[in-house]
């Protein structure tokens, strides 16, 4: 659907590096100290900035009708959490995308397994994939609101569409390169297909798949704000929307800024959820101090 | 690591597991329009340690895979205690494939069949790592194990599931020449508990003599000599017998290079 679908070179990812025998407990937990210690560099560039715009707002640089001040925008995030306002917006823009990239994602890991492990499979599906990728979702819209108005359909349909594509890609290319020197231990050990499936070409695929999830995650909100800023009765771009209509502009900042935020926790989350699972993985060992 | 850790008893004992004896026909094998393998006849004994030799591109290896049944023969006929079936056989390969997403207990666990996840399979993986020396290294991922000891894990995987024949392919080509004598002597104290039927792939002469009971000779496909070793174990290399058969061997090897 977009560049961001295609593959991002898996190749840390994926290849089993050997490295020499490393004095490392690959079940110790990660380096939470040291990146407390290394936090405050990481941290000193947005708070030059949040200073620079505060004082800039104070002294009159930025007029309120361009930029409100970041004190501003910190009292309309605690004006409409406490209205409830925030939490009902936030509530729903999650859920939908959840929702979307839970039908996109499954559908995509479904796909990718199932061209990946099928040549039949791959035969009859993948082409045509490969052809509804090149449409821009986003290009749909019109069309999308004709077919299902403006309800949570319509959201839930782009999201889906929009994260399917980098994880069936990924999944699919997981599938495919897995090292067929395990495959061909497994079949003389007597793995059945399932237990291949289970013990081999799943955990194999498992580094790409992550892969296709993290670029899904930017698509997944790049929609869901498109959609909600177009046509929406709730949300968090619904709200950006009508605070525009009110020339709120603190509200539209802060919109913006709690956009930011749950892309950052979807990050966060998959982080560490890639961490667990891959917790086997060298890439992710030579994370550890 | 060192010898004594060869001795290093499993807590779980292993029930006594009779090699299969094995008759090769005729074997051939065919990849386009090269023959690879031709008219292979060879009858191994139970619980024999079976050593093949040859230089590179021989068909050694070829001959190793149809024994293991990962390639099927063009021609002939191999039958493994009368059996066509190959499943009895165990891989350990040159590489050692393990899987590096499972600890390297669950690797060996690959090795026990259906009832990999049962308890007696926990224990047995266990059991086989200690046999083997590497223990304490159950709970570790392959990825921090060195070349030797991922090799060692590779043979307890062989080994779990008591195989009747343990088909080898250069499993020790890529050590170091100390971890090598050591993983050598490893394998005869394995085999002579377990007997094993051995089939041995390699290109080393003095690995050849060291474990064999016979040599096969392998030369552009098909078996140019069969040279019995009858030495006491353990050999050692600086023996004048073990000499001599290794300057036998060597010879007609690079005899046949000269002739070629």
């Amino acid at each position: 659907m977009s560049d961001a679908a295609g593959i991002a070179s898996p190749d840390a990812a994926t290849a089993p590096a050997q490295p020499e025998a490393r004095e490392l407990s690959p079940t110790r937990p990660f380096g939470f100290r040291n990146a407390i210690a290394r936090a405050p560099l990481g941290w000193l560039a947005p708070a030059v900035a949040l200073v620079v715009w505060q004082a800039s707002s104070a002294f009159g640089a930025l007029g309120d009708d361009v930029m409100p001040s970041p004190l501003a925008v910190l009292q309309a995030g605690v004006r409409l959490t406490l209205s409830g306002a925030l939490f009902v917006h936030g509530a729903v823009s999650g859920a939908r995308a959840l929702a979307g990239l839970l039908v996109g994602g499954l559908l995509g890991i479904g796909f990718g397994l199932a061209n990946g492990l099928s040549r039949t499979s791959e035969e009859l599906s993948n082409s045509t994939l490969q052809m509804i990728r090149n449409v821009p979702h986003l290009a749909l819209i019109p069309l999308v609101i004709l077919w299902f108005g403006i309800g949570e359909s319509a959201k839930l349909f782009l999201v889906a569409l929009g994260v399917f594509f980098p994880i069936y890609i990924n999944t699919l290319h997981g599938v495919k390169t897995v090292d067929p020197q395990l495959l061909e231990m497994g079949r003389t050990y007597g793995l059945d297909n399932k237990a291949l499936f289970r013990e081999v070409i799943f955990p194999a695929a498992l580094p790409s798949i992550f892969v296709g999830l993290r670029f899904a995650l930017g698509v997944m909100w790049l929609t869901l704000i498109v959609a909600e800023t177009i046509s929406a009765q709730s949300g968090i771009g619904y709200m950006a929307m009508q605070a525009r209509e009110f020339m709120q502009l603190d509200v539209v900042v802060l919109a913006i800024l709690i956009y930011a935020l749950l892309g950052k926790l979807a990050d966060v989350v998959t982080r560490a959820l890639e961490r667990r699972m891959l917790r086997w993985h060298p890439a992710f060992q030579a994370a550890a101090p | 690591m060192s010898a004594a850790v060869f001795a290093g008893q499993a807590a779980v004992p292993r029930q006594p597991s009779l090699g299969a004896g094995m008759a090769l026909r005729g074997l051939a094998k065919r990849f386009g329009v090269k023959t690879v393998l031709r008219d292979v006849d060879l009858d191994i004994d139970a619980g024999e340690f079976v050593v093949i030799v040859g230089r590179s591109g021989c068909g050694k290896t070829t001959l190793l895979r149809l024994i293991a049944g990962l390639d099927a023969a063009d021609a002939g006929e191999l039958r493994i205690d009368g059996e066509r079936a190959t499943d009895c056989v165990r891989v350990m390969f040159q590489e050692h494939r393990l899987l590096p997403w499972a600890s390297v207990a669950a690797n060996v666990r690959i090795g026990f069949g259906p009832a990999r996840n049962s308890a007696e399979a926990q224990a047995r993986a266990r059991a086989a790592l200690g046999e083997v020396g590497i223990g304490e290294r159950a709970d570790d991922w392959p990825s921090v194990l060195s070349g030797g000891q991922k090799q060692r894990a590779a043979l307890a995987r062989a080994l779990v599931s008591n195989p009747r024949v343990l088909a080898l392919d250069e499993p020790l080509g890529a050590l170091d020449a100390l971890t090598r004598i050591e993983m050598q002597n490893l394998l005869e104290s394995v085999w002579l508990k377990e007997r094993f039927t051995a089939i041995l792939v390699t290109h080393d002469v003095a690995e050849a003599v060291r474990l064999g009971d016979r040599i096969v000779l392998l030369e552009g496909g098909e078996i140019a000599q069969i040279i019995p070793v009858d030495l006491p174990r353990p050999r050692r290399r600086g023996d004048p017998a073990f000499a001599r058969i290794e300057d036998i061997l060597l010879g007609r090897l690079l005899g046949a290079t000269a002739a070629s």
